[in-house]
């Protein structure tokens, strides 16, 4: 049976607090509002939530066109709509990255303040990993060369990535 | 299930990592995904399969199963399944579909591989206190291992791809679990708690993203993922893990100069309590843990090691319960049968 609120006798008691009076026990029961007034609360309350909970609103946010039932953005890899991954904050696959990189990049430097990785890369040793290795390492440099402001070096670098990246293709 | 780890307590809450007054564990999780196959919501069971067994495979030829044991998820029963929650080794959210997953859980629980959660993988290493480094390289090594074996879905530009963009770049999520009564006996909890959120960490209760606080345990983690790396996001965790416990150190020693008496007394009162008392509910017995843990800590109660103290938190809770008294509880058969065991627990150790 649910319990109202000692205090207002109007809303559910959601809080259920145990104190030692006087060597009795008592239980008090509250509701979130008067336990406030009370001075009891939840030091969590106001922390916001994790990213991953509202991460949705904020792919609707960052692309509502993207919610039209006539916009066919779908992922070639796994057949996720867009409008699926606006709804639940999931991609389906990592095809869907490149599928709906344009509105995902903006979206990436929203929550993480940047869009592109700079930790490690995957111990893999396959052919696959190579021209991978091969072109971070140059975006590395490029990154260092920018920052010391060596613009000669940088502008050298960004022609060798572009060649590296014709090649792929 | 699992009956070999029911009575020991878990390697992380052994309270001999650096520290360990304060902090009592640190995890490092790295979310992986495998190139070319659906993520775990959206594939279907062959698919689902087909990744267990690549990652099966793995484990196999790196040698992990050799220290450790995988668990199927449709062999673990409900009570395990929360029993394993209680230990952190899996997610609640890994819990919640039954099929096609499964678990690597280390021999000694340092590591443990969730398969196909959100993710293909996830892999975890814990640490007793503040040790988040030392769970980092555990971790790297084992990724390495597995790396060799598995193309992991990875570009230069987004890192390592995960379901959820939250996680994409290292897929790093480190954490400290913190115990901080001083902080908030001393109503400084809060500003603390906004200053930490303000420097882009997520503060959480003891069993992770929206539980409540139970025992004044608080878990800090990082909450970007992309952008910065390994080295650096392990950095920032632990810089702030060490002001957070400077400010508890302050807040303890206030405490101690303002209220000596009464905290003495508090202390001593929620170990009397924990010692005698015939009924005990999951959350009046956390709390007055955490005041006995806060008396370990200032050498209130010198008597008890820390380690009794951090072992208790988690036998009280409700699978570990169930499981050591091995019956089906009602609630309040349970807050009995709890009460007991924090007496037997405590019973050898005599009152000065």
């Amino acid at each position: 049976m649910k319990k109202l609120c000692e205090d207002c006798n109007e809303r559910e008691a959601v809080i259920h607090l145990t104190q030692i009076i006087d060597n009795k026990k008592k239980v008090l029961n509250l509701c979130s509002r008067c336990a406030e007034k009370r001075g009891f609360h939840n030091p969590l309350k106001n922390v916001p939530f994790p990213l991953g909970d509202f991460l949705a609103s904020m792919v609707v946010k960052a692309y509502p066109e993207g919610l039209d039932e006539d916009v066919q953005l779908t992922c070639s890899g796994c057949g996720l709509k867009f409008r699926e991954f606006a709804q639940t904050g999931r991609v389906g696959c990592g095809k869907c990255y490149e599928a709906f990189r344009d509105q995902i990049d903006d979206l990436l430097r929203k929550v993480h303040g940047s869009n592109r990785h700079t930790g490690k890369l995957p111990s893999g040793s396959s052919e696959k990993m190579e021209p991978l290795k091969k072109q971070r390492r140059l975006q590395d440099e490029l990154r260092q060369a920018v920052e010391t402001e060596d613009f000669e070096h940088a502008a050298e670098i960004r022609d060798r990535i572009k060649e590296l990246t014709a090649d792929e293709h | 299930m699992f009956e070999q780890y029911v009575e020991k307590p878990a390697r992380w809450l052994e309270a001999d990592g650096a520290e360990a007054a304060v902090v009592v564990s640190s995890r490092v999780r790295l979310a992986r995904n495998i190139a070319g196959h659906q993520y775990p919501d959206r594939a279907d069971s062959d698919v689902h399969c087909r990744v267990k067994e690549f990652i099966q495979e793995a484990l196999n030829s790196s040698g992990l199963l050799d220290e450790g044991t995988l668990y199927e998820s449709e062999t673990v029963s409900e009570l395990d399944r929360s029993f394993l929650i209680e230990r952190h080794l899996v997610s609640p959210e890994f819990m919640r579909a039954k099929t096609n997953r499964a678990i690597y859980i280390s021999k000694d629980e340092s590591v443990s591989i969730m398969i196909n959660e959100e993710d293909h993988l996830r892999i975890q290493s814990f640490r007793s206190g503040l040790e988040i480094k030392s769970a980092m390289e555990n971790a790297e090594k084992i990724d390495s291992e597995l790396g060799e074996k598995l193309e992991y879905d990875y570009t230069n530009d987004f890192g390592f791809l995960t379901s959820c963009p939250t996680n994409i770049g290292t897929g790093l999520r480190a954490s400290a679990l913190i115990h901080l009564p001083g902080l908030v006996l001393t109503n400084e909890i809060d500003a603390v708690i906004s200053q930490i959120t303000k420097l882009g960490l997520a503060v959480r209760g003891f069993y992770g993203e929206g539980t409540d606080v139970l025992g004044n345990l608080f878990q800090i983690s990082n909450q970007t993922t992309l952008g910065r790396n390994e080295e650096d996001i392990i950095g920032s965790l632990e810089e702030v893990s060490r002001q957070l416990i400077g400010h508890e150190d302050n807040a303890r020693t206030t405490l101690i100069r303002d209220a000596g008496e009464e905290i003495k007394d508090k202390i001593w009162r929620a170990y009397g309590i924990l010692k005698h008392a015939r009924v005990l509910s999951s959350d009046e017995a956390m709390n007055l843990l955490s005041a006995v843990r806060l008396g370990v800590a200032m050498g209130i109660l010198d008597m008890l090691p820390m380690r009794l103290v951090n072992e208790i938190m988690l036998l009280i809770q409700p699978a570990h319960l169930q499981k050591l008294i091995n019956e089906q509880l009602s609630p309040s058969e349970r807050d009995s049968k709890r009460a007991k065991l924090v007496r037997h627990k405590f019973a050898d150790r005599t009152l000065e």
